[in-house]
């Protein structure tokens, strides 16, 4: 599945008044991908679809805050 | 016509007291880009779609009213318990003075609820909207997250944010129906 976060670089420049705070984040969740959901798709059980917030786990694409995560870029 | 159910669509737990948090959620209760600016968009659209998807914009429009109950709830346990002095300090002191404790529809900066919303009268028009609007509370959703540090408020966070997933990717297939090529060019 494609990764549903993206990042890129912006222009750092010399002069800047504060450190910078890059790469940069963009989220690209799975609907931007998935066209016309496809027939027989696989379900989540109704306890796990109500924790999951979708029936579907091809439509489950959580967030996470990317100021915290490790793996910047 | 409406039934109500009496639960929320999904638990509301809040584990840390600090009513600033109260703040930033009201965006999603009285912002342009929130819950009730949905529920009441897709349910006016509802008149002037094609009938295949009228039953698609009733049934999102309607669990948005769910979601602007969730975040109802959050605002009132955020701040039901805070002294006038706490909700001055959490800069909701101009709340306070002109509405106490009661929630109201206004945005994170104190704008009242605008009734930004837009129902063009054109399918196309109407539905691209809505995957925009839905696009948009996603993102607010996602800020929301990262200034928030209470785990069990982003974890009902993070469901209604899955939630405007869901409602993007059913207004994309309903553009898809009404687009009504989709069948003919179906090589896969």
């Amino acid at each position: 599945m494609a990764s549903s976060r993206k990042w890129y670089a912006p222009y750092i420049s010399p002069h800047d008044p504060c450190p910078p705070l890059t790469p940069v984040s963009y989220e690209t969740p799975v609907q931007l991908y998935l066209g016309f959901q496809p027939k027989g798709m696989e379900q989540f059980s109704p306890f796990d679809a109500l924790a999951h917030g979708t029936l579907w786990p091809g439509l489950y694409t959580p967030y996470t805050n990317p100021y915290k995560t490790k793996e910047r870029g | 016509m409406w039934y109500y159910e009496k639960k929320l669509q999904y638990p509301v737990r809040v584990g840390i007291c600090n009513p600033g948090v109260a703040k930033f959620l009201i965006e999603q209760y009285g912002g342009t880009d929130g819950e009730l600016a949905a529920a009441l968009r897709y349910l006016n659209q509802r008149y002037t779609i094609p009938s295949r998807v009228i039953g698609l914009l009733n049934d999102i429009g309607t669990e948005e009213f769910a979601h602007l109950e969730m975040i109802a709830t959050m605002v009132y346990k955020l701040t039901k318990d805070a002294t006038p002095e706490q909700l001055k300090e959490a800069g909701l002191g101009d709340h306070y003075v002109d509405h106490g404790k009661s929630v109201y529809y206004h945005n994170a900066a104190g704008q009242k609820y605008d009734l930004g919303v837009q129902s063009k009268g054109d399918p196309i028009a109407d539905l691209y909207e809505d995957i925009a609007a839905e696009e948009k509370a996603r993102s607010t959703y996602q800020w929301i997250i990262n200034i928030t540090d209470d785990p069990l408020i982003n974890d009902s966070l993070g469901y209604l944010r899955e939630r405007e997933i869901v409602h993007s990717q059913r207004f994309r297939e309903a553009v898809e129906i009404l687009k009504e090529e989709q069948s003919k060019k179906r090589i896969f």
